[in-house]
């Protein structure tokens, strides 16, 4: 990444972790909110690739926090995994597809909310199941989905496509 | 039939050449990176967890921390400002689809009546009991002995396994852990962790917060905690067969002090009403539950409740 690119990706991506803090996280609509720097991350991922993805990811996370004043962490350690995962998909299978923020913001969506629970309830912090996996998780993978093409055409055309780090083989078909 | 031919294309007369695009010496070194690169953020995450865990509030994590939150406070703070007129909007618009226009007059209305009828019952209760106990010395502390400290919310939970908000204000402003929150509504929770100028307030819909409450009515004790399943109804739990409590009561907190301990909630701050009261034979409390008079989703500035003594 161009140093130019690595600091338009920080700044789109502590801007995220701001605003998920301070505003997004107060409009629970149908009983979640939405989840933009996660949505970011994986946009992220997705136009830069696994690494870049892991890093703002981490970087994002250690953002929120350290304004939450939750335990150091933990929002880090999901959004690596987060990004690192849709720059993978990014790179691969998802790759060229029209709909991939959609199908990749909605599995780390679930899969995000699924590890953090496991994570908080390892920590020995008391979650309710039902409210942590279906009263706020359902709704907020409803309104990250809604989020997802925009955000990412946004950080796309923020950010800047990455070059590919691993092609395909291709095969060139000679007539005669 | 050269070596990148099959029967197929030879038999079409076709030539098919595989494009090598990286070689798998370069393949290989970049995988070994990326799992690197992330295998060293996930350690990194790891190691932070547990130093942030173990370590508690006197450790190098929360130092940090702590110096990260007073770092990034006034981006926060700044936010928060630009925020506020979207905030205002939308909140204006959701009031609209609510009707909230005549609601919110009647709710100041109520809210004053409400805190009146609570002062003249204790008022009432205190007459009583002074009068039948005369020679008893009352030693019944109230919430004039808190001195208020006012707090914009800065920050909110990030998800739906932590119910709290952080203030911006701390100890700098004479807040320690273990104050009482309120708002003129009623209780908000209790500040669990301090910073100079940040405090983070874990609220009484968090599944670990728990006061000592009692029926206004009837004065029938219980604890009240969030309700498992539901995302702001709080249950008064604790509450023996054989006290009397029905829907539409209010509940406040106790207040209690015994044997040189005290409740670290004052006694008479408002929490909520009943709305629905249950028991079973097999049950050993009465299941009562309380809607709180907070709305713990829109609470744009609280007061901190400080102890006098300790300011002088």
């Amino acid at each position: 990444m161009s140093a130019e690119a690595v600091l338009r990706a920080t700044l789109v991506v502590f801007l995220a972790a701001m605003l998920q803090t301070v505003i997004v996280s107060s409009l629970v609509i149908g009983g979640g909110a939405p989840d933009v720097l996660l949505v970011v991350v994986v946009a992220v991922g997705l136009v830069r690739g696994s690494v870049p993805g892991a890093v703002f990811g981490f970087a994002g996370g250690l953002v929120v926090d350290l304004l939450t004043l939750d335990t150091m962490g933990i929002t880090s350690l999901v959004l690596t995994l987060a990004g690192f995962w849709a720059g993978r998909y990014g790179e691969t299978t998802g790759r060229d597809r029209r709909f991939a923020p959609v199908i990749a913001v909605g599995t780390v969506t679930l899969a995000a909310g699924l590890f953090g629970y496991v994570l908080h309830y390892m920590l020995g912090e008391e979650v309710a199941a039902h409210q942590a996996l279906v009263t706020a998780l359902m709704p907020a993978f409803a309104l990250n989905l809604v989020l997802a093409l925009p955000l990412c055409a946004l950080v796309r055309r923020m950010v800047g496509e990455g070059e590919r780090t691993e092609s395909s083989r291709e095969v060139e078909v000679l007539l005669g | 039939m050269p070596r990148h031919r099959s029967p197929r294309s030879a038999a079409l007369g076709l030539t098919v050449r595989r494009i090598p695009t990286t070689t798998s010496s370069s393949r290989g070194a970049g995988s070994l990176r990326r799992r690197s690169a992330v295998g060293v953020l996930v350690l990194l995450s790891l190691v932070l967890i547990t130093l942030s865990f173990r370590s508690g509030e006197n450790g190098p994590v929360a130092s940090v921390q702590s110096a990260g939150s007073t770092v990034l406070r006034p981006f926060a703070v700044g936010f928060e400002r630009v925020a506020q007129p979207f905030r205002d909007g939308y909140g204006w618009i959701e009031s609209l689809l609510d009707a909230r226009s005549d609601a919110e007059r009647l709710r100041v209305e109520n809210r004053e009546l409400r805190q009146r009828a609570i002062q003249s019952e204790f008022a009432r209760q205190e007459n009583d009991y002074l009068r039948r106990l005369l020679t008893y010395v009352d030693s019944v502390r109230f919430p004039g002995d808190f001195d208020p400290v006012a707090a914009e919310v800065i920050g909110r939970p990030a998800g739906a396994f932590t119910q709290a908000i952080v203030l911006a204000a701390g100890s700098g402003s004479g807040i320690r852990v273990n104050d009482p929150v309120v708002t003129a509504d009623g209780l908000v929770g209790l500040v669990t962790r301090v910073t100079p100028n940040t405090a983070r307030v874990q609220l009484l819909i968090d599944e670990e917060a728990a006061a000592s409450a009692i029926d206004l009515r009837t004065s029938a004790p219980g604890i009240v905690r969030h309700a498992r399943g539901t995302r702001e109804t709080l249950v008064l739990d604790r509450v023996r067969k054989q006290d009397r409590v029905t829907v539409g009561d209010e509940i406040v907190t106790a207040g209690w002090r015994a044997s040189g301990l005290s409740s670290l909630y004052p006694k008479g701050i408002p929490i909520g009403k009943v709305t629905s009261v249950g028991q079973t034979d097999t049950d050993l409390f009465q299941q009562v539950q309380v809607d709180p008079f907070v709305d713990f989703g829109s609470l744009d500035a609280v007061l901190v409740l400080v102890p006098t003594e300790r300011r002088r």
